[in-house]
């Protein structure tokens, strides 16, 4: 039992915290940026504009269809050849906003299906435009139906994170496997370390979900 | 396109051992997860909390960390290749969606229904069986043909664990040809190959679900 | 009359869509081609005044996360700096250095892509290797070597030429591809890094694990209970490696190399990190 508590060093523990910190971060600022995508495109896709929606629509299946791991390791290496050379937790993040954009996208879709057609055909009769109406209406009824299918992409995104330790990005995962890699007796109790804290984060924002889906319903 | 005849064998490997781990795992998951699904409806407290404990720990820590917790802990006392370990994480981890589904598809059905049948002498079970769970699959289809969409990717996870999956392959290839690029295109298209039409048939069960409705 | 519109709109946007996608594929094309097209490594790195070394950070004595200062250290860490230090000298820009991560897996990648400029990395000199990188003269003789449990009974790599073996190697090693040559029969399965394969090797999912001695003694250092069998099946010269066509680069390293060998700090950095790894006489490694 000594054993189990010799990996976490004052040293170790830090170490493996700031991985925390590295993992929300991406997380965090990926789905900001998702949010603004996907709604672009899962609008699109609701406006059913001829051939152009379907186009879009397309693509973001093929997105959609992809392991996030294979996109990662494509990003990883495909962006500096093609001369960005952005620092490893960036081009994480332009992995992470790629593919869920896409997965956004369809919930957009589906929050916007959601809203009452009435609403739409009420807002133009008072005049609004087709614009107005999406962005003073539309949206804001669709966003709120949307929280808790949001919160569960960002959990999906913390733990889809840690696929980043295979491209050694300095996450909380891949920390844990340098702490290992200085005595591999440290693999089970660095292992159960990393579930809890996964588990802590993410139940906590299911909570957040569940109660904002009670408030809202 | 070199890569491509160069490699064509080992590609086809992988193609097989991601299709075999994907089915492996549906099927296990699909059992696991319904029968999680029953005990989280179920009227026994134990049952309930022990399928809400198994669906929240699963579905909340990452399946990496599950698919390494086999291959490098539970493997010291029970024996398991990275395929193995692989497919196994992946069944634990997409039965806990699965378990959420079903139990979303059991909700829907009227409660009457289950009254009904137990008033009519069907134990709970059968009632289960014959009564509730075939209306529960017909609405949870299209959410489950999701989670088997999220399974074919996620196999990819098998990759860190020499699992001999397609991603694994695509690794192995992209480190001995030097080709990235090409390798991940390649391994990308067969991903596609089986998520695609997989995808366009879930999204058109939705709509005659929702027509139906 | 709104649809029309709508469907003018559509058709439109269709078409700037795919125009944009062949534009920006062509691009890619070029772009690739233009990035690939090799630049000068050492103008570079004297215009930035650093050195980025690609280094490991999951390997004992070589390269190994230090948790305390989140910076790696270790042999190749060492001579990095003392080489970084001494190219300084050579050219006369000051130039400082700074580490970062690589697998096996990647790092050749990284390199033609110009994330790093050098690599110091557990990396063997191959013929296959020399046609896309720049390899410097030897800095370490490293060999091919087995790990495992002290009562296997395996004696050498000869004794694992059976299916019922598994030998476990690190994607992207030499050693991925030069066990099948040894043990034709013998099972083959690559692990991400050396801690996952070393506890691989510990739960029973091989019988082996290969790689280059000098990181197998790291290994065998926490875990008394195996050891190196078979002494060195091939030879293992490790080289820093810079992109292709970078002769300019390269000269300036050999000659730091050759003067850090001949002034006695490369025998010191050998003693600093080999001198107290048992089962290895750490004498055989200076120059």
């Amino acid at each position: 039992m000594s054993n189990f508590f010799d990996a976490f060093t004052a040293d170790n523990l830090s170490y493996l915290l700031a991985g925390l910190g590295v993992t929300v971060g991406v997380s965090i600022i990926s789905v900001i940026l998702s949010l603004i995508f996907g709604s672009l495109i899962g609008i699109i896709q609701f406006e059913k504009i001829p051939y152009f929606s379907l186009l879009v629509g397309t693509l973001n299946n093929i997105v959609r269809n992809l392991p996030l791991l294979l996109i990662i390791f494509f990003t990883y290496f495909a962006l500096p050849q093609l001369g960005f050379h952005l620092p490893i937790f960036w081009a994480t993040v332009a992995a992470m906003t790629f593919f869920e954009s896409a997965m956004l996208a369809e919930i957009v879709r589906g929050g916007l299906e959601a809203v009452d057609r009435g609403q739409f055909e009420g807002a133009r009769a008072n005049g609004l435009s087709n614009g107005q109406t999406m962005v003073h209406i539309v949206l804001p009824q669709a966003y709120k139906k949307m929280i808790p299918p949001i919160i569960s992409q960002l959990i999906s995104l913390v733990k889809d994170t840690s696929l980043a330790s295979g491209v050694v990005l300095a996450e909380m995962t891949y920390r844990g496997q340098i702490v290992y890699a200085q005595n591999t007796n440290y693999i089970v109790p660095v292992l159960i370390a990393l579930t809890l804290v996964y588990f802590l984060l993410n139940y906590g924002l299911s909570l957040v979900a569940k109660w904002c889906d009670k408030k809202l319903a | 396109m070199t890569v491509f005849n160069h490699y064509y064998s080992v590609l086809m490997q992988g193609f097989g051992h991601t299709l075999l781990a994907s089915l492996i795992a549906l099927i296990g998951s699909l059992v696991l997860g319904t029968l999680f699904a029953i005990m989280q409806v179920s009227s026994s407290k134990t049952g309930r909390v022990i399928g809400n404990i198994y669906v929240q720990v699963f579905r909340n820590i990452p399946l990496l960390i599950i698919t390494l917790f086999l291959y490098l802990a539970v493997a010291k006392v029970i024996k398991m290749t990275g395929f193995v370990a692989g497919t196994v994480g992946l069944t634990l981890y997409t039965s806990a969606f699965i378990a959420e589904s079903v139990r979303a598809g059991i909700l829907s059905v009227d409660a009457g229904q289950m009254e009904g049948a137990r008033a009519n002498g069907l134990s709970f079970s059968q009632a289960m069986r014959v009564i509730v769970l075939p209306q529960a699959f017909r609405v949870a289809i299209p959410s489950l043909g999701n989670q088997f969409i999220n399974l074919v990717k996620n196999s990819s996870i098998l990759a860190f664990v020499g699992g001999l999956d397609l991603m694994y392959q695509g690794n192995l290839i992209a480190a001995s040809s030097f080709d990235t690029f090409t390798t991940y295109i390649i391994i990308g298209c067969f991903y596609l190959v089986i998520t695609m039409p997989l995808s366009y048939y879930v999204q058109y069960l939705e709509r005659k679900l929702k027509k139906a409705a | 009359m709104e649809n029309i519109k709508k469907r003018r709109f559509g058709i439109i946007a269709s078409i700037v869509l795919v125009l944009v996608m062949v534009l920006t594929g062509i691009w890619m094309h070029f772009a690739i081609q233009n990035n690939t097209g090799h630049k000068d490594t050492l103008s570079r790195v004297e215009k930035k005044k650093q050195i980025t070394w690609g280094v490991k950070a999951d390997t004992k004595l070589f390269g190994l996360m230090n948790t305390k200062k989140a910076q790696p250290a270790g042999f190749e860490i060492d001579l990095a700096k003392a080489m970084t230090a001494q190219i300084s000298k050579q050219t006369g820009t000051k130039l400082s250095a700074s580490f970062v991560p690589v697998s096996a897996a990647s790092r050749i990648q990284l390199l033609k892509n110009t994330n790093i400029d050098g690599l110091i990395s557990t990396m063997t000199i191959t013929p296959e290797r020399a046609k896309i990188v720049d390899f410097t003269d030897s800095y370490f003789n490293a060999g091919q070597s087995l790990l495992v449990k002290k009562n296997s009974g395996i004696q050498s790599i000869q004794d694992m030429n059976s299916s019922k073996y598994t030998v476990l190697v690190v994607v992207g090693t030499t050693a991925a591809q030069e066990t099948k040559k040894y043990a034709p029969k013998a099972k083959i399965v690559a692990l991400q890094d050396y801690a996952s394969a070393m506890q691989a090797l510990k739960a029973g999912q091989g019988q082996a694990l290969s790689t280059d001695n000098a990181i197998l003694y790291g290994l065998a250092t926490e875990n008394p209970d195996y050891h190196l069998v078979g002494g060195v099946f091939t030879k293992a010269p490790y080289g820093m490696a810079f992109d292709h066509n970078q002769k300019p680069m390269t000269r300036e390293a050999n000659q730091a190399l050759a003067t850090l060998k001949a002034n006695g700090t490369y025998n010191r950095l050998i003693e600093k990190w080999f001198k107290s790894v048992p089962g290895l006489n750490w004498h055989e490694l200076e120059v």
